[in-house]
Order: C-alpha cells, then structure tokens, then sequence
C-alpha cells in the first residue's frame, strides 16, 4: 500500500485531464504521476532521510508529497511562519532532510543543520521533463507517509505520524474512485502543513476532481478565484469562511453561482458565521467536517441535508444539530468515555474516542496512544445524541472544574455569542480560593456596540446555570489566533489569571 | 489456497487485472482471476494459460468487489477481461453509498 496506488489508478483512468492548477501553471495527473517519478530519483540521490517542504501552496506540494512516497521518505511539510529559530530545533529532528524552499526564504534556510536546500522552481525544474520510470515503489502499508508538526496551542510542537495506510484508508473509507465530474474543481487555501492540505490532494486525486491551489489564503482571492475558475468544492476553516462572508455581504450581486460544496473544519464554527454563510450561498451544500491531525483528518460530517432541516427547523433540538459536528464516516466508529475509561451512552459527556483504519493517534518518538482495541483518545469532550450527532465541547484538558461541577467553555460561549453586541469570546477557568477554579471571560464587542459586565453576566445567568456565568469579564480588542484559526486558549488563560490577582 | 493480508497487491496471471486487498477473512481462500489463482504483484505468470470463458466478465478500475459475507473485499487498481471468485464464488460488484465531500 503505498500513496502512489491512488495517483497511478488515476492515470489509468483519466491520465489526460488536469490534476492541479496554480496560478498560470498546470500539470496534468499523467505529468504528475511522471513529475513524481523524477522528483523520487532526485530524493534517493540527495541521500536524505525525510523531505521537507517550507512555503507556500504550489505544484511543489502534491510533487513533492507523491515524490516522496514513490522513494519511500516521509513527507515533512513545515510552517512557513516559525521563526528561524524554531525552525532549527524541528530541523535537527528531522535530518538530514532535503528542503524544498519558497525562493526568497532559501538563502536563510541554507544554515540549517542537516537540510540540503532546494527552491520551489529547482525542484520543480528538476522534476519535469525527467524520463519515465518503472513503479518501483515500496508497497510497505507501515512506512510513513507524512509527518506534521502540530501547531502546539497545547506545549512543544509534536510530530503526527501518518502512514500509508492511515491516508490510503481515509481515501478508501470516504471516496468512490473517479467520483468527480470532468467539470468539478476543488479549491486547495488551507496551507501545505495543515492535515486538511494533505487529505485535499489524496482526496482529489482519487476523485479526479481538478485541484486548484491558493497559494496562500486572503478573502478577496479565494472568491476572486472560486469565480475565475469555476470552483465547484472547497474547504475552508472557521475563520476563512468568517472573512469570505464579510467580503461577500459587501459585494452580495455576485455570488458563488458555481460553486456545490463547500466543507469546513479544524476549529469551532460560530453560528452566526455559518447561518449567514447558508442565507448568502443558498445554492451551495454545507458540510461540517470533524477531524484530526491524528486521524487523517475527517472522521465525522454533518452534511447538507442536516444543515439543511437544522437551519428550517423551529424545534431547538434539530436546530441545535447546526453545531453538532454530524455522525461518523461508516469507516469509523466514536464512543465517548469518562475518565476511567467506561462508555457513556447518549447525552452524556465524556472524552470523544476513536477507531477505525485511518486512525493513527501516533507521535514520533513517543510511540502510539491508541489501546489494545484499537482506540484513540481524542483529548476532545463531547456526547452524543440519542440520533447519533456527535457534540465538542472543547479540549477535555479546558474543561473548567469549578467547586466538584464540570463546565465546558464551549456551551459558555454559545450563549455570550448569541448576545447582539458580542463579536467573538473565550471562556476560561482562572484559578479561585473558594472553589478550585472560577469561570473567566475575554470579549470582544461587535464596533459601535457596547454591553457592561453586569449585563452580561445577567445574560449568562438568565439561559444557563449560575455556576455558569464568568465570575470575570475583561473586554478586548481581539483574541490571539493561530495562524488556521484555533484560539490560543492557554494564552487567554494565563492572561486572565495573571491579571485576576 | 492462501491467507491474504490487507494492503497485498495481488495480480492476475491470465490477464491485466490487479487489485489490492482492503479486507480479508481470517481464513485461507483460494482467490483466482478468469479462473486462475492470483499472483502477487511483483510474481511471472505461468506460461500457457488464458481466460476460462466462464470467468471472463471483466473488472473496473476502481470499482470494490465482495464475497458473500462481505468479510472479504477488494478495489481492481488495473482492470482487465477476467472476473473475480473466491472458492468458485463469483465477487460482486459492492454498491456505493456517496458521502458528502469534506476537503
């Protein structure tokens, strides 16, 4: 089993039609296939043991991802945004690596320990027009596909380990081969280092669905985009589709008329974002997918149907399932557990836990967190409905304990976000002599808004417990995000304790 | 007859079909390809044999093909002019069920 399968099927079956588009640039999926090949030769000769990848979206990424696969090297796609710094611890674990560079980055990555670097248009250049070459992949399902340094909102950055198998089996559990018509085209804005990137481009090859690539993400070109190209699927993460919306509100008379699906992930999705995303794009099926680095991206969908009866239903349960993160792929299976391990039935809430074929739930060097059954635990609280819709509620490890009670940030902050003058929250525990932990909360108001701190304690406390209303509220001009949108939580936290005194 | 192992790339020895096995019984199975016993993939073909006519409705390319009790399946990577059996069982097509698209 190897990632190169899915590429090859797609020769034998569409070999003329184009796989990826960047900017002015194409290949199609049989120069692909064959960019890949050179690309594998270059790798074995660099005598290196993984390849890296530090820049932006480009045809370097799906060469450089397949490339690697063919000569049996893990795939390391690094954040362009790490300081050069940090760059040098990851670098150190990973060499000695072949880097492939944005040009104007090269020349400072040179003193990197143990990277032979080479630009984006090298590595391109040396990969096109190279001579065929036998499939003389290695078919090992256990070798190492992609490795991702997740974005360490939670400590050190760690390294997810995905093999061949893990992705193969994503691609197999959720697509029909050849499932795309000649027309669909696939929209790629999320960056190369993100899950979501890698799982776009296995997805899309397998599907034989035209992948055009952002080279990075900016509201006015992704829908600058999406119309040129006659975009037909997209994914996106919360805090994209928040900026595509405000754009689109302020030049409404266009629209996305080609645009069919449009999936989103890796972050929680306020609702008002993706209400008025439904009112603006009536045309297009909404589908929230949930996933993990850890996990080959998705493992559950709430689809278009649900969001459907979810957004017309005037009962607050169906209606509530707009923030359900749907039911598990038929590949996988999710229970929800208490701390000792013990299955919780439905409504009750506990850590989400995963299984399936894609499941990887392991880190370089610190072995795999999956158990003898073949589950992983996600770190994720939720439950699941008596309907199977399965609910976040936040890292487990943000749970507030206040006085023996758990209380989960994210029901908190679904009420203050409801009230009309707050534009976004983070709700906190901060430490507290009385009960071990008290309920904290920054907000940011919405401009030319405004809302006191009693109000909106009276606001909490009139549609949740009184255990639940922030004891604290501090306001603010904006919340620290990381660069895909996940709120820095720990940030807000210790800034909120510190200032609590 | 042989154990197969999820992830084996197996090929057919009287015509161009190739499959991977997805899932596989815990048992041994005698699987052939237009009426022969399948390959491994890096194997020579015995020379001499053809297409059984009996065997002969072909395979697609990325089509999943099920024993009976469905614990046996497997996805054609190479189509060719063979069909698929297990035991003389003839596989059958495995129907699709399309998911909403997430990336």
């Amino acid at each position: 089993m190897n990632l190169m399968m899915l590429l090859e099927m797609a020769v034998s079956g569409f070999g003329d039609r184009v796989a990826v588009r960047c900017g002015d640039e194409a290949l199609r999926y049989e120069q692909l296939f064959a960019a890949a090949g050179a690309a594998a030769g270059e790798i074995a000769a660099a005598g290196c043991e993984n390849v890296a990848l530090l820049d932006v979206n480009s045809l370097a990424v799906p060469v450089a991802l397949f490339g690697s696969a063919w000569a049996g090297r893990p795939f390391v796609p690094l954040n362009y945004r790490l300081t050069d710094y940090e760059l040098e611890s990851l670098a150190e674990r990973i060499a000695p690596s072949l880097l492939v560079a944005a040009p104007e980055r090269a020349d400072a990555l040179r003193k990197l320990p143990g990277a032979k670097v080479v630009t984006r248009d090298e590595f391109l250049g040396r990969a096109s027009g190279g001579a065929s070459r036998d499939a003389d992949w290695p078919m090992d399902p256990d070798a190492i596909a992609v490795l991702l340094f997740t974005s360490g909102t939670t400590g050190a950055p760690k390294a997810a380990v995905i093999r061949h198998k893990h992705l193969v089996s994503y691609v197999f559990g959720s697509l029909e081969f050849g499932g795309a018509g000649e027309d669909e085209a696939a929209l790629v804005s999320v960056p190369p280092y993100h899950i979501a990137g890698m799982a776009a481009i296995a997805s899309s090859i397998y599907a034989g669905r035209r992948m055009v690539q952002l080279a990075s993400f900016a509201p006015e070109a992704w829908i600058e985009t999406a119309r040129r190209e006659r975009i037909t699927h997209a994914f996106v993460v919360p805090t994209m589709l928040g900026r595509i919306v405000d754009v689109l509100e302020g030049a409404p008379a266009f629209g996305l008329p080609t645009l069919r699906a449009l999936s989103y992930g890796g972050g929680k999705m306020p609702l008002p974002v993706i209400e008025r995303a439904m009112q603006l794009l009536p045309g297009t099926d909404f589908t929230n997918a949930y996933g993990l680095t850890e996990t080959s991206s998705t493992i559950a969908v709430l689809g278009p149907e649900d969001h459907r009866a979810a957004a017309a239903s005037d009962d607050p349960a169906l209606r509530r399932r707009l923030t359900s993160v749907g039911r598990p792929l038929p590949s996988v299976e999710v229970a929800i557990r208490d701390a000792d391990g013990k299955p919780l039935g439905p409504g009750r809430s506990g850590e989400v836990c995963v299984r399936g074929e894609q499941v990887s739930g392991e880190y370089l060097g610190r072995g795999s967190l999956v158990d003898a059954e073949g589950w992983f635990p996600t770190r994720d609280a939720g439950f699941v409905d008596d309907a199977g819709y399965l609910f976040l509620e936040g890292r487990i490890d943000d749970v507030i304990v206040r006085g023996g009670e758990n209380m989960s940030p994210g029901e908190i902050e679904e009420v203050l976000h409801a009230h009309e003058a707050v534009a976004d929250c983070a709700v906190v525990g901060i430490p507290d002599q009385e009960w071990g932990e008290a309920v904290a909360a920054a907000i940011v108001l919405r401009p030319g808004r405004s809302a006191t701190v009693a109000e909106l304690q009276q606001w909490v406390r009139e549609r949740l417990r009184s255990s639940r209303t922030p004891q604290r509220i501090v306001f603010r001009d904006e919340l620290p995000y990381n660069e895909t949108g996940k709120l820095l939580r720990r940030r807000v936290k210790a800034e909120l304790a510190s200032e609590a005194g | 007859m042989a154990r197969l192992k999820t992830g084996t790339r197996l090929k057919s020895a009287v015509c161009n079909t190739q499959v991977m096995v997805v899932s596989a019984p815990d048992a041994d199975v005698e699987l052939t390809c237009g009426g022969q016993p399948m390959i491994d993939a890096a194997a020579s073909p015995p020379p001499g044999a053809t297409v059984s006519p009996d065997a002969a409705k072909g395979t697609t390319l990325g089509k999943r093909y099920v024993n009976a009790d469905g614990k046996l399946e497997l996805l054609c990577i190479k189509p060719g002019e063979g069909s698929l059996a297990v035991g003389g069982q003839a596989l059958v097509l495995k129907e699709a069920k399309p998911l909403p698209s997430s990336d």
